[in-house]
């Protein structure tokens, strides 16, 4: 499946672990080959993939709220450690990877289609059941978001 | 000149309203190195470097999705052998239920002829009983005194 590994990203970027992207990534596989018949009535097989990712993982997010469970993320380091926190601010990019971290769902999502995996407004549009429109509004929000938290990052970082 | 472009995408970037060829231009002039960068622009190369990166990467656990057909096969033959055990099932049952049904209706003749039997020797019983009371009434007759007494 060619985009097999969109989905990932996006179930990773949303659950945060790889472990539990893993399984988020086989159940949905998996309820694909099941509505194998349904698929063929969609506009886009990988629109629709994508919106049973999301879907997925929002109600595995959900329930783990429910329940009062803790993501166990591998990647998710104490703030306690100053030390790490340094080496950590040095490292752009996992500063960024924070950053996303804190972001809402929706923001995270927008993100993840536009900025990682290039699709249009349409696009996104259809996998997110939103209209283009709304999509722009978002992703540019969400972009706004990101360049304050960085900066806010930077300035504290430097002073 | 290219700077003027980076900057003029890197303002439609953060409205939403660059293109996606715009967006790869940008992610390219971020992913050079650092001295190319306008110093001015340097705080915003961890943007497009991390969504660049993350593009990269992949799942690493084998998924098979082949099992699945194997299951769907499987189904197949296990409602072929259903379907055999239902039908079996049905064609016995109702084998057994008409067996039943000619057991019951004989029971049920064989009844009704022992209470025919009964009743025929009842009615020869009260038959008897007549030549009792024709017996009782003549007692009655030749000896009244004493049955007043």
């Amino acid at each position: 499946m060619p985009f097999k590994d969109k989905l990932f990203r996006l179930a990773k970027r949303l659950l945060t672990s790889t472990e539990e992207a893993e399984d988020a990534l086989q159940e949905v596989l998996l309820k694909l080959w099941v509505n194998k018949g349904k698929i063929t009535a969609y506009r886009s097989v990988e629109a629709f993939a994508v919106t049973t990712t999301r879907n997925y993982c929002l109600d595995r997010l959900r329930s783990k709220q429910a329940s009062n469970l803790k993501l166990a993320h591998s990647n998710y380091t104490d703030e306690a450690s100053s030390l790490q926190r340094q080496v950590e601010a040095r490292d752009s990019v996992s500063l960024m990877h924070k950053i996303m971290q804190g972001l809402p769902e929706q923001q995270k999502m927008v993100l993840q289609l536009r900025d990682v995996e290039q699709y249009e407004f349409e696009e996104i549009g259809d996998m997110l059941e939103m209209n283009p429109a709304s999509v722009r509004v978002a992703l540019s929000r969400a972009r706004k978001a990101v360049r304050e938290e960085l900066i806010k990052k930077h300035n504290y970082g430097v002073g | 000149m290219e700077l003027d472009n980076i900057e003029r995408y890197l303002e439609k970037y953060f409205e939403g309203s660059s293109s996606i060829a715009e967006e790869k231009a940008l992610q390219d002039y971020f992913a050079g190195a650092e001295e190319h960068i306008a110093p001015h622009l340097r705080e915003y190369a961890p943007v497009f470097r991390y969504f660049s990166r993350s593009r990269d990467e992949t799942s690493t656990r084998e998924i098979r999705i082949g099992t699945g057909r194997r299951k769907k096969h499987v189904y197949g033959w296990l409602s072929a052998a259903a379907v055999v055990a239902i039908a079996a099932g049905i064609w016995f049952s109702g084998y057994t239920s008409r067996d039943k049904e000619a057991e019951a209706r004989l029971a049920y003749e064989e009844t009704v002829q022992a209470l025919y039997m009964i009743g025929e020797n009842l009615n020869k019983g009260t038959a008897r009983m007549e030549y009792l009371e024709e017996f009782d009434q003549t007692k009655k007759r030749i000896l009244p005194e004493r049955e007043l007494q």
